[in-house]
């Protein structure tokens, strides 16, 4: 096994998912499947490589420090699930 | 204190930039404005926006970062910081993890009690703010999102300080710095100087650090103090219970003057950090860095040296002046125009700064400019008015805006150091004083301050303070 | 109106001489959306109302005699561009009431050229899959089969143009989901170079490897629309400042002389024997044209789609944290409290295959995972990135099949996600590469079923494979056409 039912579980959690009993099984069995496909990179000796985050190498992209208009209240609420005056609404958070 | 215990302290200083704008977005970053009303798809973390570096953000990360002794790392790398919270919209926070654009910094600090001593400073950072939860008594809570994606410097110390008081020098010690910088407004109620404190115990000689918590919520010095104070009070406590301490955050509560856990908040966080796909790696050359450096202003720790070595000043008013970068600037402004850089120092911590605080006046804003406050000096230095006389004339030219040259003119205030004149003032008041007169012949020297005194009343102020002096001499020689 | 076999130049010509008008031309493909489209599915949204005015609009430009390359042309965009106050699903329920407050940088674009934007395409849910069965809207139907998938993500974007719906469409490639619905449907896709188009407003799957890229009847058209949304924006940190050359002005220059490489890791043991015909067969098409044929090897081929499917979920576990309910979205509220809302808003938001990714991301970024995952997974795109460098040295461009086999049933894979995730095996190299690629009709199966030839390109050299596929295509008879419906 590549991933437990509990870690499955663990991973839910961190994720905001919340899955029910026979979801966790069947991702169980998905997941442990796929991890143990991606297994093979490890067939390959990376020692000493470089990650590459973007396949075209790039560096240094700035904005100037100049206020552009924003987008208002009204646009900015326009898909919001629940408002409270100019607020979004949400739970109460508890601190 | 307890004195079986060692005190440990690493501080985490949020530091929020002056920019126009937000660290990824072209929004204002006014504060006070209707909530949501500064946003725009990426500081919404809407679908689909992106976040753009703003290269001021950089400019001041650098400038701090040379200003506390940084090495600037010539590639550093955002990394998204991943965790679920309502003031954060992407459910992700930009920040730097494992390349952050200055390494290696430190401060000196001194204190009464431990001495001067260098601390390091870990790392600096930059990162985005969250916005803001506003939390009603139902059961719900409110978003703003103005504040979110404004632009922050962290800070991060060694855990290298040993006491409250040493925590409080370096954190007046950063705050004085990135104030003489301009890239931060210093204001810690307002939370634009953020501070959360990392504070365990040891039985001296223990090698290894103690278990830490973490203090929020401190924001002013004193309750800095007071939360480390009182946390490591609790701490020994924990332990002389035969307790452990455990590693949470807790919040100062400021009315009760205590520390308490913040469990609620606790969850196993693993924030997932990798670099941030929407953003390129920050290339910082070496001529950039240089030019930044020479932009640098001279800082307080260079300017306290220099107030006494090159100008004589103590310590304690070199320390006074350089504290404030305009105060500082008015200053040395003020030196330029007249030469006795004491009598200057006075000036500036004594009517000017009475003056400025009456009347809650910025030294920048000053009506009496260096260059009116050094027509006084200079015309105190030529014996043409008193230093009583000149604090008039400061008044005068603090409401008008006149020269001192034009108000001595115009109210005739020119002190009198006509011999004559002053003589013939003299021997009027030594007739009507003719008892008191005998006494200091007779030797009660106090009485040379009452007849001095009188000559000043009698010519409005105008007599030179000298003059009187000398003539009253020669009487009493006789 | 006969809208076959016309490109967006001849289109243009008769917009330009008052042969037909915007309004008339908009008309004829609303009307075809409506004639087919419950069929196919390849819509969420029929912009009508918006279509018919920016059509007019168009036609008073037109008139006005300042008309730009795509003024007035009908085309069709992927539900994940953020159009301002139209419906933007991304092919989730989650998204199911959102209506965008901008423009994608892409769309802005086109709206500047006056083209008109008919509707948004289904898609597979946030452009997660290979068969377009993972929409909150429904699967799209394969046009030359109904009861087959039209390849995805870009499922809409595809089938659209092959059922006569769109002239043309954008999509995004991520894995392969622009070349390999394109080469299902028969019609030509192209993906560009990372970089090469803004990413700006386009919803985020991959944030490394998505790439905005057009779908059209023709190579042609692919150039002129790609020629419109290319470009340096500021608003993309990853938008690359390169000049956006004319690619018309040299897409009739032929392959004579060029020398093509044949990436011998795709063409392997497996390939279904009509897709290995006629891929065979188009290599002979170019020989005859005057390429030369060189056998080349891309030899980490094999863990691309390991690769790819780590650092995909990766980035896509961070990226879609933001549907949480708050600001946007539907919301699932049962009173459990602030984290009860965010599990029940994405438990019912999301579905399967998304939260599969963002599950299988989340825990290849866990602690203690990181370094075994998606770290070993970025220095392995590596050497994938340079197995492409190393043979661009020695040919111009490459050629390969697009996919495995022509285009599956519904339903054939659902079960077995690590099946689908194998069908992109020669389109994901590409995306982790960062190089542009083209898809492009090259045959029929025994069954009907349109087969697609793959070229891939140097980075940047958009203008390259399009010159080579325009000569193919001219060479041959498979483009263009549309699936009877």
């Amino acid at each position: 096994m590549k991933i437990s039912r509990a870690e499955v579980e663990h991973v839910a959690r961190l994720a905001r998912l919340a899955l029910q009993p026979e979801e966790l099984d069947a991702m169980t069995g998905q997941m442990d499947a796929i991890l143990g496909y991606v297994d093979k990179l490890n067939e390959l000796d990376t020692e000493g490589i470089e990650p590459t985050a973007h396949a075209v190498p790039m560096e240094n992209a700035f904005r100037e420090d100049a206020v552009k208009p924003s987008i208002g209240v009204e646009r900015a609420q326009q898909n919001a699930p629940e408002t409270d005056g100019s607020c979004f609404k949400v739970p109460k958070v508890i601190e | 204190m307890d004195s079986r215990y060692e005190v440990v302290i690493g501080l985490e200083v949020h530091v929020q930039l002056t920019t126009k704008t937000k660290i990824f977005c072209g929004c204002s970053k006014d504060f006070g404005q209707e909530p949501n009303s500064q946003t725009c798809p990426v500081c919404l973390g809407l679908p689909g926006a992106l976040p753009v570096l703003n290269k001021q953000v950089v400019e001041y990360a650098i400038k701090t970062g040379l200003a506390t002794n940084h090495q600037i790392a010539p590639r550093s790398i955002f990394a998204r910081k991943n965790y679920f919270y309502p003031d954060l919209p992407k459910g992700y926070q930009i920040s730097q993890f494992e390349l952050p654009i200055c390494e290696h910094g430190w401060l000196n600090i001194e204190t009464e009690e431990l001495g001067k001593k260098k601390v390091g400073i870990t790392r600096i950072h930059m990162e985005e703010d969250a916005g803001k939860l506003i939390h009603s008594d139902g059961n719900s809570s409110a978003v703003d999102l103005n504040r979110a994606c404004t632009p922050l410097l962290e800070v991060v110390s060694e855990p290298d300080m040993r006491s409250a008081d040493e925590a409080i020098a370096y954190l007046k010690q950063l705050h004085q710095i990135v104030m003489y910088l301009g890239v931060c407004d210093g204001n810690l109620e307002e939370g634009s100087f953020r501070c959360d404190a990392n504070v365990s115990v040891r039985l001296w000689g223990q090698k290894e650090l103690g278990t830490r918590a973490e203090l929020k919520n401190l924001n002013s010095f004193r309750f800095i103090k007071q939360a480390i104070e009182y946390e490591v009070e609790r701490q020994i406590d924990v332990i002389d219970d035969g307790g452990k301490v455990v590693q949470e955050t807790r919040l100062f509560d400021a009315d009760a003057g205590t520390t308490r856990s913040m469990r609620g908040k606790e969850e196993a966080h693993d924030y997932r950090y990798f670099p941030d796909p929407d953003l390129v790696p920050l290339v910082v050359d070496h001529a950039w860095v240089e030019r930044v450096r020479a932009e640098l202003p001279e800082l307080p720790e260079a300017k306290l040296q220099r107030y006494q070595d090159e100008l004589g000043l103590t310590e304690y008013d070199a320390g006074v002046i350089s504290s404030e970068r305009a105060v500082a600037e008015y200053f040395e402004a003020l030196v330029g125009l007249h030469n006795n850089a004491k009598i200057c120092a006075n000036w500036v911590m004594g009517e000017l700064s009475r003056a400025l605080n009456e009347n809650d006046i910025a030294i920048a804003d000053c009506p009496v400019t260096p260059d009116l406050l050094a027509g006084i000096l200079n015309r105190i230095a030529d014996n043409t008015i008193s230093g009583k006389i000149a604090k008039k004339v400061f008044e005068e030219i603090w409401q008008s805006g006149k020269t001192a040259d034009q108000v001595i003119e115009e109210k005739g205030l020119k002190q009198v150091t006509d011999t004559g004149a002053i003589e013939a003032i003299l021997d009027e008041i030594i007739a009507a004083n003719q008892s008191q007169f005998e006494e200091l012949k007779g030797g009660k020297e106090k009485l040379m301050g009452f007849f001095v005194g009188q000559v000043m009343k009698a010519s409005k102020g105008k007599a030179n303070p000298g003059m009187v002096n000398q003539l009253m001499q020669k009487k009493l020689k006789g | 109106m006969q809208l076959d076999n016309l490109t967006i130049s001849q289109l243009r010509e008769k917009l330009a001489s008052g042969e037909t008008t915007s309004v008339e031309l908009t008309k004829a493909f609303l009307a075809r959306i409506a004639a087919t489209d419950e069929k196919v599915n390849a819509f969420i949204t029929v912009c009508e109302e918006e279509a018919l005015a920016a059509a007019e609009a168009a036609d008073q430009r037109i008139a006005a005699g300042n008309a730009a390359p795509l003024t007035g042309i009908p085309l069709a965009v992927k539900d994940i561009f953020n159009t301002i106050d139209v419906r933007t699903t991304c092919g989730s329920k989650i998204l199911d009431n959102y209506v965008s407050p901008y423009d994608a940088t892409a769309i802005a674009k086109l709206r500047e050229q006056g083209a008109v934007i008919i509707g948004k395409l289904n898609m597979d849910e946030f452009a997660m899959g290979s068969s377009n069965e993972n929409s909150a809207a429904g699967s799209v139907k394969n046009p030359w089969d109904l009861e087959r998938v039209p390849g995805g993500s870009s499922g809409g974007s595809a089938a659209s143009v092959a059922a006569g719906q769109a002239l043309a469409t954008l999509g995004t490639d991520t894995g392969g989901s622009i070349r390999q619905p394109a080469s299902h449907c028969g019609v030509v896709g192209l993906k560009p170079t990372y970089g090469r188009v803004s990413r700006f407003g386009v919803i985020a799957y991959a944030s490394s490897l998505d790439q905005v890229g057009p779908v059209a009847r023709n190579v042609e058209d692919c150039a002129t629309i790609l020629g419109v949304v290319a470009g340096y924006d500021p608003a993309d940190s990853t938008s690359v400042d390169t000049p956006v050359p004319d690619y018309l002005a040299t897409i009739k220059d032929g392959v004579k002389g060029k020398k093509i490489g044949l990436p011998k890791e795709y063409f392997i043991e497996g390939l279904d024997a009509d897709v290995k015909k006629a891929v065979d067969a188009a290599i002979e098409t170019y020989k005859s044209l005057g390429a030369e044929i060189v056998e080349v090897s891309l030899p980490h081929t094999d863990y691309a789609v390991a690769c790819y499917y780590l650092i995909a979920t990766a980035e896509a576990s961070s990226n879609l944290a933001r549907y949480d309910g708050v600001r946007f979205g539907v919301r699932k509220d049962e009173g459990e409290g602030l984290i009860g809302m965010y599990q029940q808003t994405r438990a019912a938001g999301f579905g399967d295959e998304v939260k599969r990714r963002i599950m299988l991301g989340t825990y290849a970024l866990s602690s203690g995972y990181y370094d075994a995952y998606y770290l070993k997974a970025q220095k392995v795109r590596t050497l994938i990135r340079q197995d492409f460098l190393d043979a661009f040295e020695q040919v111009d461009f490459m050629l390969a099949p697009v996919a495995p086999t022509p285009a599956f049933k519904i339903g054939e894979k659902t079960d077995d996600p690590l099946q689908m995730y194998l069908s992109d095996i020669f389109t994901i190299p590409l995306n982790l590469a960062g190089t542009c690629g083209l898809s492009l009709p090259c045959g029929t199966s025994s069954e009907g079923l349109p087969i697609g030839l793959q070229l891939f390109g140097k980075p940047f050299a958009e203008g390259e494979i399009l010159q080579a596929a325009w000569a193919f295509e001219s060479a041959t008879d498979f483009g263009g056409k549309l699936a009877p419906l």
